[in-house]
């Protein structure tokens, strides 16, 4: 048997081998030229299940140094159970800092949020993708969906969005179209997250690990959700509820049951957001016309 | 922090991880060293080692005793890592007639050139529960291996030629009538593209878990699919691995224990007069280790995927490759424990929408409900 203890590390410096590390690298900068586009990539296991962030997970590790600051949110919660697994297993591999804070983070990694608290251009988001293919839903195979894409043929999808908006009223789920060319799944993020992505200044790339698949929305990149001229895409409304402990009402608010399994109460999702507003630090927070015009109907 | 009330934390985490480790030792017992575990969890190891890609018994043992036996999980260690080393070669093609053969049968062959060989299988035996294992000791063991006592001549060891070599001669086996993309990937470092390569096919076969790819063989020959073949040869033993180094001499590296199965198909193909005319074809399936079962499934599912069009789940190359490998599925079947909270949430109040707008259209198209 191989004695490992003779090595400094147990494994290789951010676990994955560098040659299939430097594979990963160069799938992101295709990613990067085409946005949008599915890049097929190597996908090896982590330690962590597949379906629990594996695809994130291996982008993190391709691009952090140890000069970064790592921050891993779990439905808006740092603290949440898997984000704190994959947060001491990249802090401990690639020998960064970690952090709470959205602001102080260069590489966030989150599953189906977006950080209230604006990105800049120093940072890089890593999303979380279970299902890589928004085109799933109409068509459930690869080699099909492959060539609808190429061919930019998306009149199922449309057709999609249309009985979902004669069954439910609803077409506010994703997907978006990006740089008017491809359409991709922004991940289970929530629709108050989407518009989010559109023109953003930060780096985002995408991770689906199970699908081996990694796609990206570089900055300042158009990214429009589908919806008709007469039904528009809209952010959640929360029917103007507020938030229990801050009393804030422009952030994704999450219902919360209370004991008795009949009354509940809402409170900010992004547990970082909801610290500082209580720490009187509010932190600025992305702007989109979705956003000002909640603001507007709000203060009326 | 700690106002949300279902929240876990680092601290949660840790304890859970004692806890877990707490269940495997809290009665105390001998630890099970991992020689043991070797030679007493042989076929166990065997299936670790396939699924997880990578033939290191000593690991797999290793992974067997880390999560209490299941081996779902053992597979995933070994996968895991795996995933650390990188890969600085690709062997020499394995030539399987070179197999030290420890166990080889034909279904289709009474007599086969240089004969069947049983080997070690429980195929023929009653599967009673055997009590008498409740008082194995070592004066036991030493019993057995005294009276069992085998001398073998290893001289005696030849090497045996393939049955399917018979019917080539014979002139009856062609390949499966469909083209075939004969290029060769490597799905540990691309992911596959489909319709995939048989060389892909074969390699994801070759990882799945070995009770996915049973039950769709299964509904192949139950009648569900379109193929049920006869097994044509089956053999286990120890092959040869060499790689090329980079001056281009083959260096030696080890042997390791294979299961390859080849199976044959009866097909029919139109002739030039427009009469059908049968012909035979092959399944193939190699796995790592001892794992029958599985080498055979594989022969099922390589020669179903080969024709697409064929009925049955058993044909669909996407249906049967991205759902049987065991490290993906189980971790997506188990992401489900994850939180959803915001997305839960989020459609609650859509549902809320929807059932509002539905009451409302009612007591528009009749607003006598409203009162009643």
């Amino acid at each position: 048997m191989i004695e490992l203890k003779k090595f400094r590390r147990q494994y290789n410096y951010a676990f994955i081998d560098e040659d299939t590390k430097k594979e990963i690298r160069r799938k992101l900068l295709k990613a990067i030229c085409i946005p949008g586009y599915q890049v097929p990539y190597s996908s090896p296991e982590m330690p962590v299940s597949r379906g629990w962030g594996t695809g994130a997970l291996h982008i993190s590790l391709a691009i952090i140094g140890k000069g970064d600051t790592y921050k891993v949110i779990d439905q808006g919660d740092d603290a949440s159970v898997n984000a704190c697994n994959i947060r001491s297993f990249v802090e401990k591999t690639a020998e960064c800092k970690t952090t709470f804070d959205t602001g102080k983070a260069s590489v966030i990694q989150t599953r189906h949020r977006v950080p209230e608290e604006e990105l800049t251009e120093d940072q890089i988001i890593v999303f979380q993708v279970p299902d890589p293919e928004p085109l799933r839903q109409v068509e459930p195979y690869t080699k099909i969906t492959r060539q609808m894409h190429a061919e930019g043929d998306y009149a199922k999808m449309w057709v999609a969005l249309y009985e979902s908006y004669v069954q439910t009223g609803d077409i506010s789920k994703g997907p978006v179209l990006v740089n008017d060319r491809y359409i991709m799944s922004p991940s289970p993020i929530q629709a108050w997250d989407i518009p989010n992505l559109n023109n953003s200044r930060c780096l985002n790339l995408f991770g689906a690990g199970r699908e081996k698949r990694i796609y990206a929305v570089p900055p300042y990149t158009k990214v429009e959700p589908l919806e008709f001229e007469d039904v528009k895409f809209n952010i959640n409304d929360f029917n103007g509820a507020a938030c229990k402990r801050s009393g804030e009402k422009v952030a994704f608010l999450e219902e919360i049951f209370n004991e008795d399994g009949k009354t509940s109460y809402h409170m900010v999702n992004d547990t970082n957001y909801l610290d500082k507003i209580m720490d009187n630090n509010r932190p600025k927070q992305w702007n989109n016309k979705y956003l000002v015009k909640k603001r507007k109907e709000l203060n009326n | 922090m700690g106002y949300v009330a279902v929240r876990g934390g680092v601290e949660a985490i840790a304890n859970a991880a004692h806890l877990v480790e707490f269940y495997r030792l809290r009665d105390n017992t001998p630890p099970i060293e991992i020689k043991q575990l070797k030679a007493q969890f042989r076929l166990a190891i065997d299936k670790i080692m396939g699924e997880g890609g990578l033939y290191a018994p000593e690991y797999g043992a290793i992974a067997l005793k880390q999560n209490e036996g299941d081996v779902f999980e053992a597979a995933f260690v070994m996968r895991a890592y795996r995933a650390t080393l990188s890969r600085k070669f690709y062997s020499e093609t394995i030539d399987t007639e070179n197999m030290f053969v420890k166990r080889r049968i034909s279904a289709s062959f009474k007599d086969i050139p240089g004969g069947q060989i049983l080997g070690a299988t429980r195929d023929y035996s009653q599967r009673m529960l055997n009590i008498e294992l409740a008082e194995e000791n070592e004066t036991v063991v030493r019993e057995f291996l005294e009276k069992f006592n085998i001398d073998i001549d290893l001289k005696e060891i030849k090497k045996y030629g393939r049955i399917t070599g018979i019917l080539r001669h014979l002139g009856f086996l062609k390949p499966f009538a469909k083209e075939e993309d004969t290029s060769l990937v490597d799905v540990t470092r691309d992911a596959v593209k489909f319709p995939a390569p048989r060389s892909g096919r074969l390699q994801m076969l070759a990882r799945a878990e070995t009770g996915g790819i049973m039950a769709i063989g299964y509904s192949s020959i139950r009648g569900l699919g379109g193929v049920h073949p006869t097994i044509g040869e089956l053999r286990v033993g120890l092959v040869k691995i060499y790689v090329k180094d980079r001056t281009g001499r083959k260096r030696y590296l080890g042997k390791v224990e294979v299961t390859e199965a080849e199976t044959i198909n009866n097909e029919l193909e139109v002739g030039q007069n427009g009469k059908n005319v049968p012909y035979m074809s092959i399944g193939y399936g190699l796995c790592f280790g001892h794992n029958e079962t599985k080498a055979i499934s594989m022969g099922i599912l390589d020669r179903a995927m080969r024709d697409p069009e064929g009925r049955g789940v058993a044909h669909d190359q996407e249906y049967v490759l991205y759902h049987t490998d065991g490290v993906e599925s189980m971790g997506f079947v188990n992401h489900l424990k994850l939180p959803h909270y915001a997305g839960f949430s989020a459609g609650l109040s859509t549902m809320r929408k929807a059932v509002k707008r539905k009451e409302e259209e009612d007591q528009k198209l009749n607003p006598s409900l409203a009162e009643v």
